[in-house]
């Protein structure tokens, strides 16, 4: 995995919930870049198609809050986002990111200091955002041991697939 | 050590547990609903070919009740296939109900036991003295493969609640007062625990719809220690042999809450957060609140109780032109009792919409779907902005009694007013 990454940034607010990040309407997708063109369209139709490749969702308190649904970080990776910043993560939400590959990272009062469009490299065993335009460094809680084992085998599929490959 | 934990010591194998470590457990029953078939993609990626248990995972089609589409066609075919391919024992199909209504009614709910379903109310089974906890579709997957699943064993909040309710106040009023005040994160990768006298006297319905409601405080899972009605429930259904667990005395629990229910009043989660909650009484003192769309149904609102105080409420009435009230029975159970009672023909003859069992509109899949600047009162989970169909239309979540009183005259009204 990665360790530091480059991207630019979109902030948005608190309790972001999956309803916004991917709404029922389109459950029933399956395909992955399909998916990700939906993608936070609860808050705005506008952020999926001009989502900066590779770039950061700076969000507050609660992000991912409400249903299991595992579109969420489908459509975030397939929007382009490589981590999500925020207050907080609802449960269920981070699982889902980490087995996917999406660094959910915990970094308080961040969405109140950076500005849309900002570039931002996040250091993930430094455990620091490090805003370009404003030389300003945040700090972060740094991912557990089970979910950087998940992270480092480049998410939970490739870690069962080796799993039971040896079996 | 908390019923919880014990739980969760007893399906790791282990001789002692503590808050924070990462345990795998085994699984005694994992369920899958029909908005992921992911979890059957993700199931063949990682190499998985048979499932570990054929006796303990099923499908339960709910959000697409009957289909909508081709495409949830298409995945129910799929899915189909894969219970076929698999030889499930249980299988609940278009025509069953709301997951967490049909697996208590199938009897593979029971104390002392874990159940993982790709659904964030898989909280509701605290109500049952189980540990119930969502998940996504590939963790789901990497159950059907090992039958286990890894859990950071949990902080455990208290939500005492003791004393009893006013006429018209309900167990969906007291979950509402609750989460006003523990706020939506309050409880993220938190259990909480509902204790006192209220909950030691609450029917199985009522357990339901609070433990329910608990992730919509950011709760891992919810609990609730079983009374003579849990127990009298699942003795008759259980389809296996189960042990109820007990929270030892003077166990400390992280944080503690303690409600006086008798001074919760009817209440409202107002546009568009689930603590965005205020009295009945607050909102309608503010002014009218007009209404175009009712809903009463879901996981948390759908029960025969439910539907029972709203036809108490609506027999002999009808709801107002241009209005319309959908209903949608949790299950095809509910829907039988429902029918047998009269409450069925008496909500049709008040104008109401019945529907199949299932989701419904609930998550804004299909049967009451809301156009922008639309109104709905409705005895469901979550009001989120685009929940129920348009980001512009807006909701109110209450209680099923609230729901109806609403629609008799169109506008938000207080159920008390119909309660003699």
């Amino acid at each position: 995995m990665q360790k530091v990454l480059t991207g630019k940034c979109i902030v948005i607010g608190d309790n972001i919930d999956t309803d916004q990040i991917y709404p029922g309407r389109f459950l029933a997708i399956t395909d992955p870049k399909e998916i990700g063109s939906h993608c936070l369209c609860g808050v705005s139709e506008d952020i999926a198609g001009n989502f900066p490749e590779g770039g950061f969702v700076v969000a507050g308190r609660n992000f991912g809050c409400g249903s299991s649904r595992e579109h969420a970080p489908i459509a975030l990776i397939n929007m382009g986002a490589v981590a999500v910043l925020a207050d907080s993560f609802a449960r269920i939400f981070f699982r889902n990111a980490v087995n996917l590959g999406l660094l959910p990272i915990i970094c308080k009062g961040i969405n109140k200091h950076v500005k849309e469009g900002q570039t931002l490299t996040l250091d993930v065993e430094a455990g620091t955002v490090n805003v370009h335009e404003t030389g300003e460094v945040f700090e972060c809680e740094k991912l557990g041991d089970q979910a950087m084992k998940i992270l480092e085998a480049g998410g939970i599929k490739p870690m069962m697939r080796a799993k039971f490959a040896g079996k | 050590m908390h019923a919880i934990e014990k739980i969760l010591m007893k399906n790791s194998g282990k001789s002692n547990i503590h808050t924070g470590e990462i345990v795998n457990a085994k699984i005694d029953f994992a369920e899958i609903n029909d908005l992921y078939l992911q979890t059957v993609y993700s199931f063949y990626e990682m190499g998985g070919q048979k499932v570990w248990d054929n006796e303990r995972c099923a499908f339960v089609f709910d959000h697409y009740a009957p289909c909508p589409d081709i495409k949830s066609a298409e995945n129910h075919k799929a899915m189909r296939e894969f219970a076929i391919k698999n030889n499930l024992r249980f299988h609940f199909d278009t025509n069953c109900g709301v997951c967490h209504q049909v697996m208590p009614e199938a009897g593979v709910i029971y104390p002392g036991m874990i159940v993982v379903a790709t659904d964030s109310h898989t909280t509701t089974h605290g109500a049952f003295g189980a540990m119930g906890t969502g998940c996504g579709a590939t963790d789901m997957a990497t159950i059907l493969m090992t039958g286990e699943l890894w859990f950071r064993v949990p902080e455990i909040i208290e939500v005492r609640l003791d004393g009893k309710t006013q006429k018209g106040v309900y167990p969906k009023d007291v979950i509402l007062a609750v989460l006003g005040k523990i706020r939506a994160d309050g409880a993220v990768y938190k259990a909480i625990d509902f204790t006192g006298s209220y909950v030691e006297g609450l029917n199985v319905a009522g357990r339901m719809t609070i433990c329910n409601m608990a992730v919509e405080m950011g709760a891992k899972t919810a609990y609730m220690q079983p009374n003579s009605d849990v127990l009298e429930y699942v003795k008759k259904r259980a389809v296996r042999p189960y042990e109820v667990q007990y929270t030892d005395p003077g166990y400390k629990y992280a944080e503690s809450y303690t409600f006086d229910v008798s001074g919760i009043e009817p209440e409202l989660a107002c546009p568009s957060s689930v603590e965005n909650v205020h009295t009945l009484s607050s909102v309608v003192a503010e002014g009218e609140v007009k209404i175009n769309q009712g809903y009463i149904g879901s996981c948390t609102g759908g029960r025969v109780e439910d539907i029972a105080e709203a036809a108490k409420i609506l027999k002999g009435r009808h709801i107002p032109e241009y209005t319309r009230l959908v209903v949608i029975p949790a299950s095809r159970e509910v829907m039988l009792e429902c029918m047998t009672r009269g409450y069925i023909s008496d909500l049709m003859n008040a104008g109401a919409t019945i529907s199949t069992p299932g989701c419904g509109a609930c998550l804004g899949a299909h049967e009451g779907i809301l156009a922008p600047g639309e109104v709905c009162i409705t005895s469901t989970n979550r009001n989120f902005p685009g929940r129920m169909g348009s980001t512009e239309a807006l909701m109110y979540l209450a209680s099923p009694a609230t729901v109806a009183a609403s629609m008799v005259y169109g506008k938000i009204t207080d159920p008390r007013e119909f309660l003699n």
